[in-house]
């Protein structure tokens, strides 16, 4: 067995450093205010890029995701842990994609870009961090009372490669159709003339540093929703301390940078309604723990070829979609029409999932 | 006298949660834990480990691992 440097303590605090860093550097280039890197929010971009929700800010096909997606399988296939397998309530993994998108967009954030705005100062975003450990709290309640999706099986070689593949066809369709100059469709695909989606560092550059955090992810099991649910559960600090070292190095990133502007108001893509920060993020904590994985870690995961993972990860698409098309989303001006509807309906069903996902686990 | 806890196929922290809960709840001197993911190896390795638990042997067989765990 080779040893894995990056499982190491010191390992997984580089991790964390690193992708702080980058991420406080991919905004610089041209990524959003404090959305360096977010995991929520790129993938609901690529489902407006695609067309499957209209809102004309957020369109625009984000390469860190895709390189999220392919630097881990590069880690896991150098590696030979590459396992193709699936099997453990995929269904059910969906909606909790599904749900988990949509808390997060009541926030206005993925548990990454959570952090990512306290390290710019948006203290909007603590409350929210709050709301993401209450869930996860909740979700350690069902996991230590027998909650389990059940197990997975191995599957063939090629099940694997399904969303790897599919994220190198989304990469060829962004370089067939590339972003014209006030253009807000090319081909196929949809482009943001203003707002979030209209602001990103340069293809190449985001596709470099995603491949470079795709692979040490993938080699140091890095997850922001792991690290604070095995705080709670064994208190263990192991991932814990990668999250604290993202949080210290976007914040001293982003002071070298010029990038920290402390305050609740005018925060770039937040609101100021802080139980709906709060609320939005419990559920999505919570959709989180009963899946087994933040939106960044279930990308890691889809890469070594888990298909449950990748099922998650078209559940965040189309909840995105929903999200946008049903006026569920926030927006800097404060919740949807219909956000506090979603965080309760959200809210019902994942503690549904949590009561009556109760198997006894075999042993022998 | 050990007995087995076969985390195969579960996902984090179930394999965890069921090592801790054998170690704390158990007799048997020696533990075997079974799990088919490197992750699940270390996360159940690193976790027996802090609760007092002695690591004797790990062993691979294709893409499972047996962890052999001795109580004190």
């Amino acid at each position: 067995m080779v040893k894995n440097v990056f499982a190491t303590r010191w390992g997984i605090i580089g991790v964390g450093a690193f992708i702080g860093i980058a991420a406080a550097l991919l905004q610089k280039f041209g990524n959003p205010g404090n959305m360096g890197i977010c995991v929520a929010c790129f993938e609901r971009d690529m489902a407006g890029a695609l067309g499957f929700h209209r809102a004309a800010v957020v369109q625009y096909m984000r390469p860190e995701i895709i390189g999220f997606v392919l630097g881990s399988l590069i880690a896991a296939l150098s590696f030979k842990e590459f396992r193709p397998r699936s099997g453990s309530a995929p269904v059910v993994r969906f909606v909790l994609g599904m749900i988990a998108m949509i808390g997060a967009l009541v926030f206005l954030g993925c548990p990454w870009r959570a952090v990512l705005r306290i390290a710019g100062g948006d203290w909007n975003a603590v409350v929210g961090l709050l709301g993401l450990a209450t869930g996860i709290w909740i979700g350690v309640q069902f996991l230590k009372n027998g909650y389990t999706l059940g197990r997975t099986q191995p599957g063939p070689k090629a099940a694997g490669f399904t969303l790897p593949l599919i994220m190198v066809g989304l990469l060829a369709l962004m370089i067939i159709y590339p972003f014209v100059d006030g253009q807000d469709k090319t081909g196929v695909l949809f482009y943001s003339l203003k707002g979030p989606g209209a602001m990103h560092a340069p293809l190449l550059f985001s596709l470099g540093i995603a491949l470079v955090i795709g692979f040490i992810a993938q080699r140091s099991r890095f997850c922001t929703m792991g690290a604070l649910r095995d705080l709670i559960l064994f208190r263990q600090v192991h991932l814990f301390s990668g999250f604290m070292a993202l949080l210290v190095f976007a914040l001293g990133t982003n002071l070298i940078l010029g990038q920290f502007h402390p305050g609740f108001e005018g925060q770039p893509v937040a609101h100021t309604m802080h139980i709906w920060n709060f609320a939005g993020m419990l559920v999505a904590g919570l959709a989180f723990a009963l899946a087994g994985g933040c939106p960044g870690r279930q990308l890691f995961l889809a890469g070594e070829g888990d298909g449950d993972a990748a099922v998650f990860v078209f559940g965040m698409i189309a909840g995105a979609a929903v999200a946008h098309n049903f006026g569920l989303a926030s927006s800097p001006k404060g919740v949807g029409p219909h956000g506090i509807a979603a965080v309760f309906v959200g809210l019902v069903i994942c503690l549904c999932i949590g009561f009556f996902m109760r198997r006894k686990v075999q042993q022998g | 006298m050990s007995v087995t806890v076969d985390a195969r196929g579960l996902s984090c922290p179930q394999p965890v949660l069921m090592t801790i809960n054998e170690i704390k709840g158990g007799s048997e001197k020696e533990i075997k834990v079974l799990v088919d993911s490197e992750a699940s190896r270390e996360n159940v390795s690193r976790a027996a480990v802090s609760q007092g638990c002695q690591l004797v042997d790990i062993t691979q067989d294709g893409e499972e691992y047996t962890i052999l765990l001795a109580r004190d």
